[in-house]
């Protein structure tokens, strides 16, 4: 392994702007990672290694040629399969939409081509979303760094995994009810939930429109900063895309500064569901934080008990509508059945045939939930629970600056071990549902080793257009806790050979 | 009432009912309408993207990703189709919503790019209007509006192979999106009472008013025969006005306004049939036939309807301030109706006069004609009257024609002149006619040698011809008989083939026979 690739993305753009490696170079020191490693992890569905390297040299002539770039220019990224890119197949993990090539690109994909960072290719993620373990792919499961036996978190476990193993240093994920957040904090990365509607949703593939969001993941809370300055930012396609300005997020990383800053911990997320060394990591974490001057108040937030329920009703009744479109007649899959093929019998065979049972499983509830006859009980219900804990949020945020959490019960757990249990396997997202029901940015980093020796995160929680809170504490953390740990916690994740497997 | 489950047997004695008489049907039973109208806005680009909103392109060519629905697309409201929509419902009389979102109407169909149509559902952007209809002798019916919504179109399946151009027996079927997402709103009425006898002529008024004011608002180009207006017509019977409201039928996409006028009278006629043999009229989607003047059920559906109406999470709720509708409603243009009044007092037609003009669809044109320089009565008299006569030996309307109102105000101003008399001013109109609009009147007149004959020489040749011709009938006037002339002012007309300036002629007899007028 290079030196070159464990650099934060924030160091390899230093490094560019001062000559010391060209993009070329250190786009192909990660093609290289991606080819050594990437039979182990899977964290890929598609590399896009020929555009990476255009890009890379583009920008090498460009700087040479002494013109204006942007901070991130030729710092690879990895781009979670759910946004579209043009010319490039995207298939959100299923069946259904194998070897479907987009006619354009999303919103944000066309920010990171703008600001000139090569793309590496398609991250592998649970199928159209729906997962906390990247095992229901149609392209196989991603594996954790950490542990080639361990699931890498989900539905984003594929950029993660990427980020975890230096596969990318910088990469795209998308966050509906934990799916940035909970793979940062079983690969030991970091993840950035941002405010509902900061980061274009034009060109993600839809599961809860009301809930999902993108945002960066990577290995330091600044390069998240660096990351998330390029992806946001209003977009007249998204009509639920904010106009108002933002704080400056990177110099908020920067900060290092905690002082009088008041940090509430949820007292509903503190219950014996978290595993013994996950709290002990989150509680060594906010005495480091109140050492350095912050203020940790205890808040209650009541409603959040009714949270999972409400978000298990409201994302697969959006889900099931989101998935209609996929039908077998204007692209991707088409399966024909053999007597008598009308529309609606394709229809129906392309549905049966490329969805997987996870999918299934949330279209025929929210399917039901949306039924005649019983939208009030679940719907309707669903969406008052959904007010209710928006008024928790604002009722702690009159008390606090921001709320803390661990970010998932557990550190990753090993493969198979949920995937036949739904229910148990929602629960992981019991402590990042509230963020999404109330629409406000989360961001999780990771909080030391617990048990098993793998890593844990602790995730904070701040008003909605407060992403830059979330940037300040996470940064201020993880530069007490590196002090602490003497290094990046990564530094502490085996070393992946290679063919391991 | 819901459709129950019947024997086949049941249905075969239902389908069988013979219909009642029109007259006996409306005697016996009291007709209530209902009627939905979609229109579609004439916005440069679709309701939620920016594809442009164009008739007749090759198949799939006016789309974009999002009106494709592919996967990641979302929509953005076009704020000119809820200026649109908006404009309606003040011109309906309507209340304007502070706040309003769409929601998702969900069913698999080829045509529907998202398997859901985004459309709005318990929150319309206009509700609680009402609009009067004038019927053709004059009397005012007015119906009550429920909603006006704004919503998408779909796409259009064509089917192929089949004999019908309908998807039994077809092969296989080709859809062309162009259509979806284009920019819909549909106005719902309140149950529209009390209109017995009349009904199927309110139901084709009400419509043919909704489409007068699409276009005085240049809100749609509202061309029934390219779908731009469509009409949803529900009709049901009760034993009079005071018994609840019976089981309705809706009849769908009811093309034109025959069409419309038809439609209702067979549905009462049928119904009334059903409910004098005894059996419950079936509530149940219908198609009208324009061949036999008939209608028949639709596709049986065989689950119950479920739309699973949820609010649209891609959009946010429209919100249109109150100072933008204010200045909307301050800008509206003068409404038919009121137009109507005010020509009847500027042009001095009677209301007789007035309502024929509107049936006949040539109030636009008079008034192009008028604006152009015509008098108001000579152009009535032109369209109503020649030009109405062309029309129908042609089977199309007026406008159809090809002949513009620039003309008729030309040849109204030969006439005028003196140029030409009314005889020429036929024959000139029969020549552009004739070419299908081509040509000026005052070119044809020339080029034909049609001018009026007001050289005294050669009007004196012939008067002195006829005089010598018809000494018997030169005798009767100068015995007095002054109304003989016409005898003489024949062959003077014959002499120079129509064109003599008929006055002038008149005048000529007169004073060679020495007698006064």
């Amino acid at each position: 392994m290079t030196d070159l690739i464990r650099k934060s993305a924030a160091e390899m753009a230093a490094g560019l702007a001062a000559g010391e490696f060209s993009a070329r170079e250190l786009t192909d020191a990660h093609l290289e990672r991606i080819e050594a490693v990437d039979s182990d992890l899977n964290a890929f569905i598609t590399v896009t290694a020929d555009d990476a390297r255009a890009t890379a040299d583009a920008v090498d002539s460009a700087r040479a040629a002494g013109k204006q770039l942007a901070p991130l220019a030729g710092v690879p990224v990895a781009v979670k399969d759910i946004a579209v890119t043009r010319g490039v197949q995207t298939t959100a993990g299923s069946t259904m939409l194998e070897g479907w090539v987009p006619p354009y690109d999303a919103t944000l994909v066309t920010h990171l081509k703008q600001a000139r960072l090569p793309i590496l290719g398609k991250t592998n993620m649970d199928e159209f979303a729906m997962g906390s373990s990247t095992e229901t792919s149609a392209y196989g499961i991603t594996r954790n760094p950490w542990n080639l036996d361990r699931i890498p978190g989900g539905s984003g476990g594929g950029s993660s995994a990427a980020v975890a193993g230096f596969e990318a240093p910088l990469a795209i994920g998308t966050d509906t009810g934990g799916s940035i957040r909970q793979p940062a904090s079983v690969t030991g990365t970091v993840g950035v939930k941002p405010t509902y509607g900061s980061v274009s949703r034009y060109g993600l593939i839809a599961m809860a429109s009301s809930l999902d969001q993108a945002g960066p993941c990577t290995r330091t809370v600044e390069d998240a900063a660096l990351l998330h300055d390029v992806i946001g930012g209003y977009d007249p396609k998204d009509s639920t895309s904010i106009r108002d300005g933002f704080g400056d997020f990177v110099a908020a990383a920067r900060s290092k500064d905690v002082k009088g800053l008041r940090v509430g911990v949820i007292e509903q997320l503190e219950h014996d569901d978290f595993d013994p060394l996950v709290r002990a990591r989150f509680e060594e974490s906010l005495a480091l934080l109140e050492e350095a001057g912050a203020e940790i108040v205890r808040v209650s937030c009541p409603n959040f008990e009714y949270a999972l329920g409400a978000y298990y009703l409201i994302m697969p009744s959006e889900a099931s509508s989101n998935l209609a479109k996929f039908d077998g007649m204007r692209f991707g899959l088409r399966v024909i059945p053999e007597d008598n093929p009308t529309a609606e019998r394709v229809m129906a065979a392309t549905r049966g045939e490329g969805f997987g049972a996870e999918v299934k499983r949330r279209i025929l509830l929210g399917t039901y939930a949306l039924s005649s006859g019983y939208y009030d009980a679940y719907y309707g219900s669903a969406q008052k629970v959904r007010t209710l804990v928006q008024r928790d949020f604002a009722a702690a945020y009159e008390k606090v600056d921001v709320l803390a959490s661990p970010t998932a019960p557990t550190v990753a757990f090993p493969l198979g071990q949920k995937v036949d249990n739904p229910m148990t396997m929602y629960l992981n997202d019991i402590a990042t549902i509230p963020a999404n029901l109330a629409g406000v940015p989360g961001m999780s980093l990771p909080s030391g080793l617990a048990e098993d020796g793998l890593p844990a995160g602790i995730q904070f929680l701040a008003p909605a257009l407060g992403d830059d809170r979330l940037y300040r504490v996470g940064g201020a953390l993880e530069a007490l806790l590196e002090h602490k740990w003497g290094g990046p916690i990564l530094a502490q994740a085996p070393a992946l050979e290679g063919g391991a497997r | 009432m819901s459709a129950q489950p019947v024997s086949a047997n049941k249905v075969r004695e239902y389908l069988d009912v013979q219909p009642l008489d029109f007259d006996d049907a409306v005697k016996t039973y009291d007709p209530v309408l209902g009627i939905e109208v979609h229109v579609e806005l004439g916005t440069a680009t679709k309701m939620f993207d920016g594809a442009p909103n164009v008739f007749a392109a090759e198949p799939n060519t006016a789309i974009t990703e999002v009106s494709l629905g592919l996967p990641g697309t979302l929509p953005v409201v076009n704020e000119k189709a809820v200026e649109y929509a908006i404009r309606i419902g003040l011109a309906l009389n309507c209340e304007i919503a502070e706040s309003c979102r769409f929601a998702r109407k969900q069913y698999f169909y080829p045509d529907l790019t998202k398997n859901f149509q985004t459309s709005q559902y318990d929150e319309p952007i206009a509700f609680d209007g009402w609009v009067d209809v004038e019927l053709e002798d004059g009397e005012i019916v007015r119906v009550e509006i429920e909603r006006a919504h704004m919503e998408e179109d779909a796409g259009k399946n064509t089917h192929i192979g089949g004999s019908t151009g309908r998807i039994q027996g077809a092969t296989h079927s080709q859809v062309d999106y162009n259509r979806a997402g284009v920019p819909l709103v549909e106005i719902v009425t309140r149950p529209i009472p009390n209109v017995g006898e009349r009904a199927p002529e309110v139901a084709a008024a009400y419509v043919r008013t909704l489409r007068d004011i699409f276009r005085a608002l240049d809100v749609s180009e509202a061309r029934m025969e390219r779908g731009n207006v469509r009409a949803d017509i529900n009709v049901s019977l009760r034993a009079d006005a005071d018994a609840p409201l019976g089981t309705r039928t809706e009849t769908k996409n009811v093309n034109s306004f025959r069409a419309i006028d038809r439609a209702v009278r067979f549905e009462i006629c049928r119904q009334a049939g059903v409910l004098d043999a005894g059996m419950d009229v079936v509530q149940e989607t219908r198609h009208f036939h324009d061949e036999t003047g008939e209608t028949s059920p639709g596709r049986v559906k065989t689950d119950a309807e479920d739309y699973r109406y949820f609010p649209e999470p891609d959009l946010v709720p429209v919100a249109p301030s109150r100072d933008w509708v204010e200045q909307l409603r301050s800008t509206l243009p003068e409404l038919p109706a009121a137009r109507r009044r005010r020509l009847i007092g500027e042009w001095g037609f009677s209301d007789f006069e007035m309502r024929d003009v509107i049936n006949a669809g040539a109030l636009d044109l008079i008034q192009e004609t008028v604006d152009a320089g015509a008098k108001p009565q000579a152009a009535r008299k032109w369209w109503m009257g020649e030009l109405a006569r062309y029309a129908k030996d042609k089977g199309v309307e007026l406008d159809e024609l090809g002949v513009s109102s620039a003309q008729v105000a030309e040849l109204i101003g030969l006439i005028d002149e003196k140029k030409i008399n009314d005889k020429i001013g036929r024959q000139v109109l029969g020549v552009i006619v004739e070419a299908d609009g081509d040509g000026s009147p005052a070119q044809i007149v020339e080029d034909k040698g049609l001018a009026v004959v007001s050289d005294d020489s050669v009007l004196t040749d012939a008067v002195d011809a006829a005089i010598a011709d018809n000494p018997d009938v030169v005798e009767k006037i100068k015995g007095g008989k002054v109304q003989a002339i016409g005898a003489l002012m024949g062959p003077v007309m014959k002499a120079t083939r129509g064109q003599a300036d008929a006055g002038r002629v008149r005048q000529i007899i007169m004073e060679k026979l020495g007698v006064a007028g």
